[in-house]
C-alpha cells in the first residue's frame, strides 16, 4: 500500500494526483449527501405524479391529488367576498349620501368603485376620469347633469339618451341649421355671441345681433346668462370647459347639427352595491358637488 | 505516483460515526454555562409578558405576522421599519467577524445553536448509553432487548427536547399560553401543527443525527471564516514545537531519543465533537470548542507536565515560542478596530433612529391620470392619495396644510374641512384635491409641501410633492 500522504496545511490526505505541483486533497462527499440527492430526484418525480405537471397534446396530466391553482383561486376569491360582505351588506341598505359620510364605507367604496370604473367606464371616460375626445371629463367641476351624488347615481343607473330606459336622461339640442330653424347669417351671429362668452376676440356688431338670436332660441335651455341648466342637461356656455367644441368653427358646426353623447344604463349590468360604489368614486374624482 | 496508476477511489464515503468522550475542564464548564443561559433564555423568553394596554398582545417578544407588527418589549416595529431587522443582521454579522478575528471560531464552539443543541443531545446520549467506549460497544452489539430499550429511550428523550424546541420557536410568533393550550387540546391550526412538526423534525434530525455533518458539510460559515483570521487571532492550537516528537509515556526519559510532551494518548481526538485530530493543524472541521484543551490539560496534569500543550494561542505566538522568543497577545489590530468601529456605527445609527423615530408618518401619491384638470373657472386642480400612519395607540385628529403655492385650496373627500381622524395603530387613507389659479403656478410643475399636524400633541410630519399644471 502506498504511503498515505498528508497535506501539511490542512492535515487532509491527498489522492496522489498532482498537477504542476498542486496536490489534490481527498475530501470525499459523505454518501448520505448523495442519497439526499437521489431522494430529491424521487421526490421531484413523485411531485409530477401527485400534482398537475406533464403537458400532453390535448392538455396536461391532472395529478392524482386533484389539486390545481384555479380551484385554489376560486376558494380564495370566495373567502375574500365573504370578508367584504360586512361592507357590501351595509352599502346595499344605505344611500350614496350616507355611504360617503361613513369613513369606512367611503374608503371601501373608493377602492372598489375604482375597480368598477376602470373595468366599465374607463373605456370612454379614461382611467381616473380624465375624459377622452367627445367624452366628458369626470374629474372637473363641469357637470351637464349635475355633480351631486344623487345626480351621478341617476346617470350611472339609467344612462344618457339611452332608448332602452325610460328614465334615462334625455336632452336634444335642435339641429338649428340642418332643420332650417336658423339661417346661415343667424348661425354666424349667434356663434359670435358664444365666442364672446369664452373670452376670445369677437366681432362686436355680429355679437350684438347674435345675442338677440340667443335670447330667442337658446335661452330656454341654456339660461339668461348662458350658465346652463342641469335639469335639462343644457351645458353652461360660460365655463372654460367644452365637451365637443371650443373654437368658432366647432361652435358653428354644433349649432348647425349638434352631436349628442350617449351613455348606457348600468342598472341591470352592475349590481346595486357596485353602482353605489362607482358613484361615490366618480363623485370623488375631483368635481363632486 | 501518476494520475494513471492512482488507485480508483470512491467520490463518496460512508459517514464515520463519532463517539465524543466525556471531558472535564474549564472550557467544558464554560460550555455548560453558556448552554444553560442560552437555552434558558430561548425557552423562557416567549413567556415574558409586557403590558401594552387593551386589545394589544401582551407578549414581550412577539412577531405578529398576521397583525403585521413585531413587538420587542417597549419597541414596536411596523412593516416599513424592517430595516431595524436588517440592522440587527448587520450587527450580528460584524459581531461575528470581530469575535472571529479575536478568538477564532468561538461562535461555532460555544454559542451556535447547532453546537448548543448537539451538546445537549450528546449529553442525553451519554446519560442513557454511557460514555464513548460503552457506546462503541453497544453499537457493535447485536440487536437485543437491552440495546433496543436504550435506543428507544434515547430517541424518545431527543424527540421530547426537539418538540419543546420546535414548540418554543412557534411561541415567538403566537401568544405562548394560548398556543400551548390550543396545541394540547387539539385546537391549534393545521399550519401551527405543521410548523411545530417541521421545527421539531429539523431539531431532531440536525442535533441528533447530522451533528458535525452540519458544521463540516452544510454550514456556509466555515467556508470563509478563515478570511477573518490573521496570525494574531487566538485559535485552538496544538503547540507542536513542544509536543513533538510524540511518544508513549514509558519512552520518556528512557535515555534514548528525547521525546516531546505529547504522549500520543489520543484523548484530544476522542473528546472532539467533530472528530478532529487537532495535532494535524488547523482544520475546517475544528469548531474551536476547546474540549481538546481540557482533555489534554487533564493528561498533562496526570503525567506531571506543564498544561496548555493544546491551548488558545495565535500562530504568531506559536512561532515565537518555537523560536524561544517572547510571545504576546495583541487584540488591538487594524482589522479588529475596523470591525469594532463598524459595529459602533451601526449600533449608534440604530439607537439614534429608534430614539428619534416619529410615530407619525405621511405619504402622498399624486394622481397620474388625469395629471391635472382645468375647472370651469379656469383654476387648475390636482388629485392626491394621502396616507397617514398613526403608529401610537390613541386615535388622533390631524390638520392637513399645504404650502408652496399661495392661493392653493385644499379639499379632502368625505370631510368638510382639512381635519381628518385616524384611529390608533392604523393607517388612514384619504383622497385630497388641491386647486389653485393657473396664474399662481410657476410652471408645469410647482413644488409644494404637505404637512399634517396632530391636533393634540402638535407633532408634525410632512411630505414633499409637486403640483402639476399646463406648461407655461
Ligand atoms: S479540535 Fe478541539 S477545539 Fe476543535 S472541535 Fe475538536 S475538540 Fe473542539
Ligand atoms: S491529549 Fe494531549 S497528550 Fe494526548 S494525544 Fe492529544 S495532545 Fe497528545
Amino acid at each position: 500500500m502506498a504511503e498515505v500522504e498528508r497535506d501539511l496545511a490542512t492535515g487532509v490526505q491527498t489522492t496522489g494526483h498532482e498537477w504542476d505541483g498542486i496536490k489534490e486533497l481527498n475530501n470525499p462527499l459523505p454518501r448520505w449527501w448523495l442519497l439526499v440527492f437521489y431522494a430529491c430526484v424521487i421526490y421531484g418525480l413523485g411531485y409530477t405524479v401527485f400534482y398537475p405537471a406533464w403537458p400532453s397534446l390535448s392538455g396536461y396530466t391532472k395529478g392524482i391529488l386533484g389539486y390545481n391553482s384555479h380551484a385554489d383561486y376560486y376558494t380564495d376569491a370566495a373567502a375574500a367576498a365573504e370578508g367584504k360582505k360586512q361592507f357590501t351588506d351595509r352599502i346595499e341598505t344605505l344611500g350614496v349620501d350616507q355611504i360617503s359620510q361613513d369613513p369606512q364605507l367611503l374608503e371601501f367604496s373608493l377602492a372598489g368603485g375604482q375597480a368598477v370604473f376602470n373595468e366599465n367606464c374607463a373605456q370612454c371616460h379614461g382611467v381616473g376620469g380624465q375624459g377622452l375626445r367627445f367624452y366628458p371629463v369626470l374629474a372637473d367641476d363641469n357637470w351637464i347633469w349635475g355633480g351631486r351624488l344623487a345626480d351621478i347615481e341617476q346617470t350611472v343607473r339609467h344612462g344618457i339618451r339611452n332608448a332602452d330606459d325610460p328614465e334615462a336622461r334625455q336632452s336634444l339640442m335642435p339641429s338649428f341649421g340642418v332643420d332650417g330653424l336658423l339661417d346661415k347669417a343667424q348661425i354666424a351671429d349667434v356663434t359670435e355671441y358664444v365666442v364672446s362668452l369664452t373670452g376670445a376676440e369677437f366681432d362686436a356688431a355680429a355679437k350684438d345681433r347674435g345675442a338677440k338670436v340667443f335670447a330667442e332660441n337658446c335661452v330656454v335651455c341654456h339660461g339668461e346668462n348662458a350658465a346652463g341648466n342641469k335639469e335639462l342637461g343644457a351645458p353652461s356656455l360660460t365655463s372654460n370647459i367644452w365637451q365637443f367644441t371650443g373654437d368658432r368653427a366647432a361652435f358653428a358646426a354644433h349649432i348647425n347639427a349638434p352631436r349628442h353623447g350617449v351613455m348606457p344604463a348600468w342598472q341591470g349590468r352592475l349590481s346595486d352595491d357596485l353602482i353605489k360604489m362607482v358613484t361615490v368614486y366618480v363623485h370623488s374624482l375631483g368635481g363632486g358637488q | 505516483m501518476t494520475v494513471q496508476d492512482a488507485q480508483p477511489k470512491s467520490l463518496f464515503a460512508a459517514q464515520e460515526k463519532i463517539y465524543p468522550q466525556r471531558v472535564f475542564g474549564k472550557f467544558r464548564l464554560i460550555k455548560w454555562l453558556v448552554l444553560g443561559v442560552l437555552l434558558g433564555l430561548y425557552y423562557v423568553m416567549p413567556w415574558l409578558r409586557w403590558d401594552r394596554g387593551e386589545g394589544v398582545p401582551d407578549q414581550a417578544l412577539l412577531v405578529d405576522l398576521p397583525g403585521r407588527r413585531a413587538y420587542f418589549f417597549w419597541i414596536e416595529i411596523w412593516p416599513q421599519e424592517v430595516y431595524y431587522f436588517a440592522g440587527i443582521l448587520m450587527l450580528g454579522a460584524f459581531g461575528l467577524f470581530l469575535a472571529t478575528a479575536l478568538l477564532g471560531r468561538v461562535w461555532c464552539g460555544f454559542t451556535c445553536p447547532q453546537t448548543v443543541w448537539t451538546d445537549l443531545f450528546l449529553f442525553v446520549e451519554r446519560w442513557i448509553e454511557g460514555d464513548r467506549n460503552k457506546r462503541i460497544k453497544l453499537d457493535k452489539e447485536p440487536l437485543g432487548v437491552r440495546k433496543i430499550g436504550l435506543k428507544l429511550a434515547k430517541h424518545g428523550v431527543w424527540l421530547l427536547i426537539a418538540l419543546l424546541t420546535g414548540g418554543a420557536w412557534a411561541m415567538y410568533f403566537n401568544d405562548a399560553p394560548t398556543l400551548v393550550r390550543e396545541f394540547v387540546t387539539g385546537q391549534a391550526s393545521s399550519a401551527q401543527y405543521g410548523f411545530i412538526a417541521l421545527f421539531t423534525g429539523t431539531t431532531y434530525l440536525l442535533a441528533g443525527w447530522a451533528r458535525e455533518q452540519v458544521c463540516i458539510y452544510m454550514c456556509p460559515w466555515p467556508r470563509f471564516q478563515s478570511a477573518m483570521f490573521d496570525e494574531r487571532t487566538m485559535l485552538v492550537t496544538y503547540e507542536e514545537w513542544r509536543g513533538e516528537p510524540r511518544g508513549k509515556v514509558k519512552a520518556l526519559g528512557a535515555g534514548g531519543e528525547k521525546l516531546g510532551d505529547c504522549i500520543d494518548c489520543g484523548l484530544c481526538h476522542h473528546v472532539c465533537p467533530t472528530g478532529v485530530d487537532i495535532r494535524l493543524g488547523q482544520q475546517l472541521a475544528c469548531i474551536g470548542c476547546g474540549l481538546c484543551i481540557d482533555a489534554c490539560n487533564g493528561v498533562m496534569a496526570k503525567i506531571g507536565r506543564p498544561t496548555e500543550l493544546i491551548t488558545y494561542d495565535s500562530l504568531y505566538n506559536q512561532a515565537q515560542r518555537a523560536a524561544n522568543l517572547p510571545a504576546k497577545h495583541r487584540f488591538i489590530r487594524p482589522r479588529t478596530m475596523l470591525y469594532a468601529a463598524i459595529i459602533a456605527l451601526i449600533g449608534a445609527a440604530m439607537v439614534l433612529s429608534l430614539g428619534t423615530r416619529s410615530r407619525l408618518d405621511v405619504s402622498l401619491q399624486a394622481d397620474r391620470s388625469p395629471i391635472f384638470v382645468r375647472l370651469s373657472n379656469g383654476d387648475i386642480q390636482n388629485g392626491y392619495s394621502i396616507k397617514i400612519l398613526n403608529m401610537v395607540r390613541e386615535d388622533a385628529q390631524y390638520d392637513i396644510k399645504v404650502s408652496g403655492i399661495e392661493q392653493i385650496r385644499l379639499k379632502v373627500i368625505g370631510q368638510p374641512g382639512s381635519l381628518v381622524s385616524v384611529p390608533g395603530d392604523s393607517v388612514g387613507t384619504f383622497r385630497m384635491l388641491l386647486h389653485a389659479p393657473a396664474s399662481a403656478l410657476s410652471d408645469d410643475s410647482t413644488p409644494i409641501k404637505v404637512t399634517i399636524e396632530d391636533q393634540t400633541t402638535h407633532e408634525t410630519s410632512s411630505h414633499d410633492a409637486v403640483f402639476r399644471g399646463p406648461a407655461k
